[in-house]
């Protein structure tokens, strides 16, 4: 389950598909799920009339959730101790994501082992959306 | 965001993992997740997102007899103080966040969420113009006091849509 410093290299990388052909629904899932009801990520009229977008884009927010489960289907439950990121483009719906970790580092912290990773999620066009870092524990 | 009280509940929980496409049974199924290191359900690495649903004042979110900036009989319900701005009224877009795990949030937690002044900065954006970045930094403490999450949070105002190549 969990990693293991001494089976993990500097350059080993994990990769998964975070979501194919993302649907408006699951925006508006996230909407009311974490309470962020900005009509930039549900409603098209405001989105394109008012605000100038093509569509509706998905919250930086949904993105950075999807490549979490990336993370911790990598280091294993209650791992994480440090995960951030910057949103680099929009996500739009009928996008798909695909996101890898690439091993950093493996250090020792506090007398236990953690792994340093970066992180980075990119869409059908591989262009960059998300780009960020995460630390985990390791077992030794 | 300032939250006083943000009660955590499984049922968020697996709403919130449900919303992310995240169908790891430690954050819905209590007898599985007692089984695992975890020790029980725990909330997924961007839970504390969702204190939003708890602060009395959050502007992203439509409150009876208040005016909401999102579409009806017309495409906004508000008249908008200027034209541009790509990140719409109320918050902008989100530039960065940032979360620092002491412990893992579960239920039963009651968690408060505390804003630490942050940074502001400008920057002249090729696709976007100006850019007006603020940072604010949130602790999440839970019922004892003890420091579980340290987030930092950055949004950015832009001067008009960012343009899609």
């Amino acid at each position: 389950m969990a990693l293991k410093a001494s089976e993990l290299k500097v350059g080993d990388t994990h990769t998964a598909r975070l979501v194919e052909d993302l649907k408006r629904t699951q925006l508006v899932q996230y909407a009311g799920a974490s309470g962020d009801y900005n009509p930039l990520h549900s409603d098209e009229i405001f989105t394109t009339k008012v605000a100038g977008y093509p569509s509706v884009f998905a919250h930086g927010m949904l993105t950075m959730g999807m490549t979490g489960k990336m993370l911790t289907d990598y280091v294993g439950d209650a791992r994480l101790t440090k995960y951030g990121v910057r949103f680099t483009s929009q996500v739009w719906p009928g996008d798909t994501l695909d996101s890898t970790a690439t091993v950093k580092a493996v250090t020792d912290k506090d007398g236990k082992k953690v792994v340093e990773l970066d992180v980075k999620t990119v869409n059908q066009n591989g262009v960059e959306v998300l780009s960020g870092y995460a630390e985990a524990r390791v077992d030794p | 965001m300032a939250v006083k009280t943000f009660p955590v509940e499984a049922t968020h929980i697996l709403m919130f993992a449900r919303s992310v496409g995240d169908d790891n049974p430690v954050y819905a199924d209590a007898e599985y997740a007692k089984k695992t290191e975890a020790g029980g359900i725990i909330a997924p690495p961007t839970f504390a997102q969702a204190s939003a649903q708890f602060d009395p004042d959050y502007v992203l979110r439509p409150r009876p007899g208040k005016p909401w900036f999102g579409s009806g009989k017309n495409p906004s319900g508000v008249t908008r103080e200027s034209s541009g701005g790509g990140g719409g009224n109320g918050g902008g877009l989100h530039a960065e966040q940032h979360f620092e795990y002491h412990r893992h949030v579960k239920p039963g937690d009651v968690l408060t969420a505390t804003n630490l002044p942050g940074k502001t900065w400008e920057k002249e954006g090729r696709r976007s113009g100006k850019l007006i970045f603020s940072e604010t930094v949130t602790e999440y403490r839970d019922q004892n006091g003890e420091l579980v999450i340290t987030a930092r949070g950055v949004g950015v105002r832009t001067e008009r849509p960012v343009d899609q190549q």
